[in-house]
């Protein structure tokens, strides 16, 4: 068939809009409303299955009391993580602290290499960078978080808290778990974030994606801790 | 204007932008491209709906003829039949309504509706699947194992589904919640995906009311699945603990809240159906202002309805449990609720009516089934008035009129919608046309039956005939008579329909052996996607001609034009020249 119809101009370079928010950062942002209503749903059993405790006594009279005092440092260790990366998150937007040479041009350019080699050699590197020492701190400060829940779960097992004792702490185990599971996966990618800014792969949008992550590990914290230890 | 500079015709211009991607069968399992994914999910799709189909066969066979040698399967057994009735409403939700309506079209649409060469996450989409694809083994494979399938009913109440004293099955209990776990994380990916992808990759000039609406809806229904799917997968880790570990979180005994579970779930349970019905309802706008060549009636208030209709579904869910014992205070508040929803879902059924008011309208079988589908999602809505109200849902709960009522809602967003959307769409998919005549046949042939299937149960059941009975000869009220004959009427209609598929699948391979080609805009309708070749090459267009945006896509019958549509890519004022509508060469 033959018809007559209109030149379609075309564009001649597939330019892109311009975004308003990174393609890695908006994703991130939707995970994690995914994720709050995750930790929504525990915490509204947890305070259903409280309310209607026997006698409403909480916790149950014959379960140990979970450590109010003792977990006020780890969440201290996980608050000022949280803010070391701030520190870090910010410097490394804004260029500064990669050993003087600014970062590349706006979002999703590549650092500079800061040496060339080995993993190992990368590592040197990243120490030598104030951010990258930054960077450290805050994976080192998670991970202390994690080590100590660690230990305070092992003691709670010993003075008979398991998660078939009581719905008590199912919900403990369940609920902190969950979170515990969630510093493990946000300190793995932290860790791998390192390994990009050791090679100088580390782009804006990747720190950004996995520091939000980080950040909501961090303020959902205060919430489970006021919640679930008070 | 300037005459473009890349050669039109086909071959060689694509060869710089070909398929980099892996060749052969290993393309179906790395492909990142969004159309191949988007074929993966519907096919997977639609092998669901055959399994689903098939034991909508055998029960209601039981049900008709109690006892019956059931040709294919055998006798059924109560726990069978509790398997059977499970499964299906599990997998016809689960693996046919949401990844073909959103995962399948949603996955093959957006980039093409917006000018996008892909997902802005390619690789994550491919393990969207990848992950889908796992759930669904799990969920086949719980039918295998010993004790068979899960029978605690599609809403998986506690204490049934966390004992397997009261489901009779151990393992198939626990593979069930996996299968399903597994596949929200699926649609989570695709989620994040179809959202992020919208905002991000629109083509030049297509503001935020140049989006077709079916992208509207999906992205929109992409958004209500992530904000309900939390608290379900929450509840869905206590449920296996329960099942598994021994906790109590569901068990009154040890402390825990059967309730809870359904707070949990109708949380969840409730937007999901309007996470299926929004992209059903998209795929009709689509379809009526293309076939009646009509502007959209309402552009803009289609688009406000459906953000009301989703911010209001998250406060419906407790009219599920109006019985389960909730306070009455609360059933009075969501019988509130419930009946507003029916408000900007009305609206968007009288917009539909008045953009095919005065239009010039073509009964190709898309819109036959795009105008049955309102037609039908109609009796749905209407009759779920009876049951969103707390004082009659007491007499109807749990009868067949609550079950004909969502089979009424959901047949015409499942399957009516996704004929609609596969017929409407096929050319472009597949370069080939379909059969009009078989579509026809096709879809008398299934809305009839549909409709004699479930007219019938909703006599039933407000009869008083309860949903969960495997045999009806044991209740001497419900056994014989005008009862019998009604659900023996029930069955022949489904074997009918179910039959007539066979009908679907023969034109398909009758169109895919010797069907005519589609030239690219063979419905001569607006969009981005009827702008590009039939079946599109990877990455949609050609890289150096991705398409810009000059207006909306409903410009059907504008005055004082030669067409009577405006392609959403082509200029105000654009010079004429002749182009070969198949090939696409151009000549002066």
């Amino acid at each position: 068939m033959v018809a007559r119809a209109p030149i379609i101009p075309f564009r001649p370079n597939p330019k892109k809009r311009k975004k308003l928010v990174s393609d890695a950062v908006l994703g991130m942002v939707l995970f994690v409303f995914v994720e709050i209503m995750l930790f929504a749903g525990f915490i509204s059993g947890f305070l259903i299955i409280k309310a209607r405790a026997v006698g409403s006594v909480w916790p149950p009279p014959n379960q140990p009391r979970l450590p109010f005092e003792e977990t006020a440092v780890n969440t201290t260790a996980l608050i000022a993580s949280g803010i070391v990366l701030l520190i870090a998150h910010r410097m490394f937007l804004k260029g500064r602290g990669l050993g003087g040479s600014p970062a590349g041009g706006r979002g999703g350019q590549a650092t500079p290499r800061g040496s060339s080699g080995g993993v190992l050699a990368g590592f040197g590197g990243l120490l030598s960078r104030p951010v990258g020492r930054i960077l450290v701190a805050a994976t080192l400060l998670g991970g202390m978080f994690v080590a100590l829940q660690g230990v305070e779960w092992l003691a709670l097992i010993r003075e008979g808290l398991t998660i078939t004792s009581s719905t008590y702490g199912a919900l403990f185990y369940t609920i902190i778990g969950a979170h515990a599971a969630h510093a493990v996966a946000a300190i793995l990618a932290l860790v791998w974030a390192l390994l990009r800014l050791a090679r100088g792969k580390l782009t804006r949008d990747v720190l950004s994606a996995v520091a939000i992550f980080w950040y909501f590990v961090v303020l959902v914290w205060p919430f489970l801790y006021f919640v679930v230890y008070l | 204007m300037v005459e473009p500079a890349v050669d039109l015709t086909h071959g060689e211009a694509h060869d710089d932008h070909a398929d980099h991607g892996p060749q052969g069968w290993l393309k179906y399992l790395w492909s990142t491209d969004h159309k191949v994914i988007a074929m993966q999910y519907m096919f997977t799709g639609m092998f669901m709906a055959l399994v689903g189909g098939f034991m909508a066969y055998v029960f209601r066979m039981q049900l008709a003829f109690p006892g019956i040698n059931v040709p294919g399967f055998g006798a059924v057994s109560p726990g069978e039949y509790n398997a059977l009735v499970t499964n299906h409403g599990t997998i016809m939700i689960f693996w046919v309504a949401m990844p073909v309506l959103l995962a399948a079209f949603g996955n093959y649409l957006i980039p093409l509706m917006i000018g996008a060469d892909d997902m802005v996450f390619p690789k994550i989409n491919r393990l969207s699947f990848q992950v889908f694809f796992v759930s669904t083994i799990v969920i086949l494979a719980s039918l295998f194992v010993e004790g068979g399938g899960f029978a605690g009913a599609w809403t998986a109440y506690p204490p049934l589904s966390a004992d397997s004293t009261y489901n009779l099955t151990d393992l198939g209990s626990t593979l069930w919640v996996i299968g399903v776990g597994l596949e929200f994380v699926a649609f989570l990916l695709g989620g994040i995906n179809f959202i992020t992808t919208l905002m991000n990759s629109r083509a030049p000039g297509m503001r935020a009311f140049d989006v077709p609406i079916v992208v509207w809806m999906i992205v929109v229904a992409s958004i209500l699945f992530m904000l309900s799917v939390g608290p379900l997968l929450a509840g869905a880790i206590m449920l296996i603990f329960d099942q598994t570990l021994g906790t109590g979180f569901f068990d009154p005994g040890m402390g825990g809240d059967p309730i809870l579970w359904q707070h949990l779930f109708w949380f969840f349970g409730h937007p999901e159906v309007y996470v299926v019905l929004l992209p059903a309802m998209g795929v009709v706008v689509e379809i009526i202002t293309t076939f009646a060549r009509k502007k959209l009636f309402a552009y803009r208030t289609v688009i406000f309805t459906i953000v009301a209709t989703g911010v209001l579904s998250f406060f419906v869910w407790a009219h599920h449990q109006f019985i389960a014992g909730i306070d009455p205070r609360m059933a009075n508040i969501f019988t509130i609720t419930t009946l507003l929803i029916s408000v900007p879902i009305a609206e968007l059924c009288f917009i539909y009516i008045a953009t095919l008011y005065g239009g010039s309208i073509r009964l190709t079988t898309p819109m036959l089934w795009a105008l049955a589908f309102v037609a039908e999602f109609l009796i749905g809505g209407v009759t779920g008035i009876f049951l969103g109200a707390a004082g009659a849902d007491i007499y109807f709960h749990d009868t067949y009129f609550v079950l004909a009522h969502f089979h009424y809602t959901f047949f015409p967003i499942a399957i009516i919608g996704t004929f609609a959307a596969f017929t409407y769409w096929f050319p472009k998919m597949f370069g080939k046309m379909m059969d009009e005549r078989l579509g026809k046949i096709h879809f008398w042939l299934t809305i009839i039956p549909f409709n004699m299937i479930f007219i019938p149960l909703f006599v039933l059941g407000m009869g008083g005939q309860h949903r969960r009975i495997y045999n009806y000869d044991q209740f001497p009220d419900l056994a014989g008579g005008v009862f019998q004959d009604m659900r023996e009427l029930a069955t022949w209609s489904l074997l009918i329909m179910l039959a007539a598929q066979f009908i679907f699948f023969y034109n398909c391979w009758k169109t895919a052996r010797s069907g005519p080609r589609a030239s690219k805009n063979p419905w001569k309708a607006n969009s981005l996607e009827w702008t590009t070749e039939s079946p599109p090459p990877h990455g949609n267009w050609h890289h150096l001609r991705m398409p810009v945006v000059y207006r909306g896509p409903y410009e059907y019958s504008v005055p004082d034009r030669e067409d009577d549509y405006w392609p959403q890519n082509e200029p105000d004022g654009a010079p004429l020249q002749v182009v070969d509508d198949d090939t696409g060469e151009q000549g002066r």
